[in-house]
Parts: C-alpha cells; structure tokens; sequence
C-alpha cells in the first residue's frame, strides 16, 4: 500500500480512507478488533501505523481497545479505535468513562443488521446507541454521519479536531456500506489546528503538580454534580456552534425527505426521480446527528406539506426529526430493517401517496 | 526512661513519594504497606517525576492520592489496557498497574493475560487478599476452598464456585513476561521481601526489559473478620500453602 | 543501653496493633484509657530503654505512623 499524495484522487475503499485520514490528521496510535464490515481499517492501521512510527495493536477485545484509547487519550496521544454494533455495545462502559474523564477520542462505528449478532448488512440501527448515549449517565459524544468515502475522510480529521477541542468522544457512524463502498477521492490536507494538552496529560510529573485523569468524583459530595454541570455547559456550546447538515432543493419543495447516511444517499435519488415526475421534493441531511440541526430543520421545513424520514432501522432519528418539528409539520417514516436498503420507487410511492 | 548520650540519626521516616495525609484503608490492611514500599522504591530509583500509576477499582481505587505521581483511574479489570495505551504513548515512563484480586483474575483476565502476553513494558502489582474489600467482602476468584465470604456464606465450595486460582503460575506459562515473583506483607521478613521484588519489577522498567509482575498476598482484617495480627497469622496458616511465595521468573 | 526510639505519631495510628507484633522486643502496647481524635487506642513504646532501632514497627506500620530514630553508637562499635 503506497502512502497517498495530499490533493492526487485515488480510488479508496471507505474504511481504509478512515485510516489513511486519521494518519493525515496525527492519529498514530490505533487499538482495535475484528469484526465485519469494518475489518479493512484495523488491517490498514496495521499495516500503515509501522511505516510512521505509529502503534498499532490488535487487542484482546473491543472492551480491551477502548481502554487502551483511554490510557493513550489520557497520555495526550489523537487516538483511535473502530468496531460494528456488537462490538461497540461493549465499548459503552469505556465511552463513558472517557466521557466523565474529559479524553478525547475518535470512535467509529461501521453499523451492521441488529439486535443481537444480527448480520453483516450495513444497518442503521446504533442511532439510539450513539447519539442517545449507549452508556451510563449523562454525557453525550458528538455523532458525525457520512454518507460518501470523501466524506468519511474529510469528517475524519474533523472528528479528531472537535475531539480535541471539546475534549470528548466524537462517533463517526457510517452504515457499514460506506466502510465497504470504493469511491474516487481527494484525501484531505491537515486541518492545523493544535491544542495544548499540556494543563493535564500524564507525562510523569517532572517539575509540576501531579495530574490526574479520572471521572470518580467521591468527596465533597457535591463534585460529581460540579463535574456534570461543566459537562453540560460544554454540550450546550456544542449544540449551539457544531452542528451540521446538507441541504439539497429544499427552498421551492412540497415535501422534505430527511435522512442520514445510506438512506439519504438513496434519497437524493428518490428527489430527482420525484421532480422528474413534477413533485417537488428536497432533502435535508443532518451530518452531525448530535448536535441534532434542529433550528436548521425548522426552518427547512416551514411551509412543507410533509417530511417524511428515511431510515435503515425501526424509527430513530425519526423521534428527533418530531421533537424538532413539534406539530408544525407532519412527519412520516419509512424504515427498512435487518440490514435490508431502502429502494427509490418505495420512497418515490409514499411521497406520491401523499400528493394524490 | 530515654537516656540519649549521642546525636540521633532519623532511620526510617515517611518516604517522599508517600503523600502526608492519612489513608482511608482499614487498620491492619495490606495497602498501605505496599503503597508504602511501592514509594520507597520511587524514591531511591529517582523516578517520581517520570511514574504513571493505574489505579484498579476496589479499595485501592484511591490509591492516586496516596502516591505523588500522576493518578490515572481505570474501569474495573482494564487497568493493564489503560497501561498498555499510556506506555505505548510514553514508553520512557515507568507505568504501575496496581490491582486487587477481583480487577486482576476476575473481570479484567484477558487484560491481564494478554498485556502479560504482549510482553508490555509495565510492571503489574497483584495484590491478593482472597476477597473483595471494598464492595463488602464478597468472594474473589483467590478465595481459599471453605472460606466463608458473603457470597461464599457456607464456606467456598469448589464443585459450585470452583478453586482458586494461582496468578502467577498461570502467567508463568506465557513466554514473555521477565519476571514473576509472589510474596507477602504480614511480617517485618516478608515486608523486606516484598519490597526487593517491587524494586527488581520497577527496575525492569527502568532499563527497558519487559514485563514485570508482583504478587503481593495481604491482610484484609475486615473482610475476614478477624484482628488484623490474627489477620497475618492466615496469611501465614492457610493463604501461603495454597500462594506459595517465591520467585517463579527473573530473566 | 537503648540503641534508639520510635516516635509514634498517635494521630495517625488507627490501633492496628501490628506494630506490637512485630516489635522483637515486645515493647510496644496500646494505650489504655486513652485514645486519639479518631477515637482508637494508639501504640505506645513503654520502654524506650530496650529499643534497638530494628525498626521493625515501622517497616509494619501500614500509615507510616511511625518514624525511627538511632542514636549514634558508643566509641568502639
């Protein structure tokens, strides 16, 4: 595998233009697990990480690797690990302990057909996991979904930034599809924005305080809650400042299509074939999932007759979709499950259902 | 009646490394002796400024506040990945993986196993008090066959719970680790020994040699239910035969 | 003739008593009828005399309670 020039396009396989990122973004140091569809960014690290002076380990498991990334989080490294569904299941505990501990970290999670062992299948049912929060307390990770190999590398090296500057964990959610996708792309340049970790790394205590990492707040009895206040006002300034999406010929639609990753990627389809037909349809496409772009919603869908979500899973980002819009619009759902892709002329059919 | 007839010289004081604040640990417990002999041998190897220690979840859990080195907090069992992720960042710093018996041979034996396996370049401190502390003095995985824990109430019965198990004979079957040695702290002997061992396994680290594991068999008076002298006195009676003490390893 | 003498700091001293165990020459005890802030009986040396700076009590003593000090030898040892 040849390193790849900044600005040349190159054909690349999604998960492996994770990889080849994250290395552009000062990521050195991966910890990760087999399992499919996300198999391809371990081996690429593997082979990758060596060639830069990085570290690459197979651990013992996906609980194992997460816990590797908080210790190499906590020494100050841009640190990464991957895994599908099951496997980030068991990362829960860890993500939120990196969460209370204030450790940036890069999580990726290639979602695979559940619940349970499921299948193989690019699936997007882990929205609730990710975005709702699939460990114990209150804390949240900024959830960013691609839906193209160029953009799984260009949010990349976003993730690592936002990791960095917010001091959280940053989940890069594809549907296992985008990992698998092979896609021309223009690998992104470094970003150059740094942060000075120094006020709290553990480097050893050579002519300083001690620091500490660690989300145990015991004594006084009132620190947890000190602790979870400063977590708040952080998500509040997130949400405020972070959030993004796409917008695609929503100004003169009827009707708003929302979906995120695979299926808003079909759905962009389905709007062409609609305006063929005469219906006006438009897409909005959250790619941060949290922050939800609610306000950007709202506005969106103003004046829209309906908004209909899309959606690889039993109904999730749909519950957000509703509690942006209140009852100023009506939504409707079209989900596919167990890993099976949404198809044009279905969506294509309920929209003309509901101009008839 | 003191009769002091020349200057006296201070032989044995608190060590630097051991913060001045007295500990949350039951009297008579283990931890803070080993605590204390683990600061000793930062002093006089020098590497205070250059440690990062672990800390298991147990009664230990705190131990970052005890030791002057940068604290790092671990979910229960995952203290060697923590370490692992912290040396491969750092690897000229020395990494303490401090843990009690349920985070060592229970919830965390793969991590264990494993960072043992990779040969990591830290040094494990294995302390075994054949029960949990801190949650209330429930059976650990080094509790003895017929003793009586709060999960154990009838006394451990191997056909249900199975046996106790030997952490340092298991690890001794990998090819990697350097050095592997079990002692004691319930007398002034073991004390002394235990000590050289914690100074061979930090050493190690020091000249960069591999992984270094120390068994450290202690007293929990409150999770046995006993005075903390009859306390040593078990671990001397029942734990040593089962826990033999010596040097399994030292490449 | 006493080669030293520990110095018990009482506050710190949680009334373990491993320190009475392991002192060789039996001279520490605990105090009887009075106890510190944490409301225990602390170890006491009773005979100071005896100490043979061997600091065994302090190498037990699980809070550092204990420091230990010699007295420098007589001309001759």
């Amino acid at each position: 595998m040849e390193p790849v020039k900044e600005g040349t396009p190159i054909l690349m396989k999604g998960n492996e233009a994770i990889g080849e990122a994250a290395i552009i973004a000062g990521c050195r140091h991966y910890f990760g697990y087999p399992i499919t569809p996300q198999n391809e960014l371990p081996a690429y690290m593997a082979l990758r990480l060596p060639k830069v002076g990085g570290t690459f380990i197979q651990a013992e498991s996906e609980v194992a690797a997460i816990n590797m990334v908080f210790g190499a989080s906590a020494a100050g490294a841009r640190v990464m690990t991957s895994s599908s569904s099951p496997g980030i299941s068991l990362k829960m505990e860890g993500i939120s302990y990196l969460s209370g501990a204030e450790l940036p970290a890069v999580v990726v999670n290639m979602m695979r057909g559940g619940p349970g062992l499921g299948n193989i299948a690019g699936a997007q049912g882990d929205y609730f996991q990710a975005v709702k929060g699939g460990g114990h307390g209150d804390y949240r990770c900024i959830v960013l979904a691609p839906s193209s190999v160029q953009e799984l590398a260009d949010l990349t090296i976003k993730a690592f930034d936002l990791a960095d500057k917010y001091r959280m964990v940053v989940i890069l959610l594809g549907d296992g599809f985008v990992g698998q996708m092979s896609e021309p792309i223009i690998m992104p340049a470094p970003s150059g924005q740094a942060y000075d970790k120094s006020g709290w790394t553990l480097t050893g205590a050579k002519g300083r305080d001690t620091h500490l990492i660690a989300s145990m707040r015991l004594n006084p009895e009132d620190e947890l809650m000190k602790l979870n206040l400063r977590l708040q006002a952080k998500y509040k300034e997130i949400a405020a400042r972070e959030a993004l999406w796409e917008e695609r010929e929503t100004a003169d639609a009827d009707f708003l299509l929302a979906g995120f990753g695979l299926s808003a990627r079909i759905c962009r389809s389905a709007v062409s074939a609609l305006r063929k037909e005469g219906i006006k349809a438009g897409l909005f496409r959250p790619i941060t999932l949290w922050p939800f772009p609610d306000a950007a919603l709202v506005k969106a869908a103003r004046g829209k007759k309906k908004v209909l979500v899309v959606e690889m899973n039993a109904g999730q980002m749909v519950e957000d979709v509703k509690l942006a819009l209140g009852s100023s619009v009506g939504v409707d759902f079209l989900g596919t499950l167990g890993g099976i892709t949404p198809r044009v002329d279905a969506i294509v059919e309920r929209i003309g259902s509901y101009a008839r | 009646m003191p009769v002091e007839t020349a200057p006296a010289k201070l032989v044995y004081k608190r060590p630097e490394s051991l913060a001045d604040v007295p500990n949350h640990y039951c009297p008579g417990c283990g931890h803070g002796i080993i605590h204390k002999l683990l600061a000793q041998c930062i002093d006089e190897l020098g590497i205070r400024e250059s440690t990062i220690l672990v800390a298991p979840v147990g009664c230990s859990v705190l131990a970052y506040n005890y030791l002057r080195v940068d604290g790092c907090e671990a979910a229960h069992g995952r203290a060697p990945a923590v370490s692992t992720g912290i040396k491969r960042v750092h690897p000229d710093r020395i990494v303490i993986s401090y843990q009690g018996d349920g985070d060592l041979l229970a919830i965390g034996t793969a991590e264990t196993i494993h960072a043992a396996n990779r040969g990591e370049k830290i040094t494990v401190v294995f302390v075994n008090n054949a029960i949990y502390g801190m949650t209330g003095g429930q059976m650990a995985p080094t509790s003895l066959q017929a003793q009586k824990t709060k999960t154990s109430p009838y006394g451990r019965n191997p056909n249900e719970a199975g046996f106790p198990i030997r952490a340092c004979e298991l690890l001794n079957t990998l090819e990697a680790p350097v050095f592997i040695e079990r002692c004691a702290v319930n007398s002034v002997k073991n004390v002394l020994r235990t000590k050289k061992a914690l100074m061979k396994g930090l050493r190690n680290q020091v000249e960069g040699k591999g992984y270094s594991f120390i068994e450290v068999l202690s007293m929990c008076p409150t999770g046995w239910g006993v005075e903390p002298r009859d306390a040593t006195a078990w671990i001397d009676s029942d734990m040593i035969p089962f826990f033999p003490l010596g040097n399994l390893r030292d490449r | 003739m006493s080669r030293g003498r520990p110095e018990i700091n009482r506050e710190r001293c949680k009334g373990c008593t491993l320190c009475v165990g392991a002192c060789p020459e039996k001279i520490i005890s605990m105090s009887k009828d009075q106890f510190n802030r944490q409301g225990v009986p602390f170890a006491v040396c009773f005979d100071e005399s005896r100490c043979t700076a061997c600091m065994s009590c302090a190498i037990i003593c699980p809070d550092s309670a204990i420091t230990v000090l010699r007295f420098a030898a007589a001309s001759g040892e």
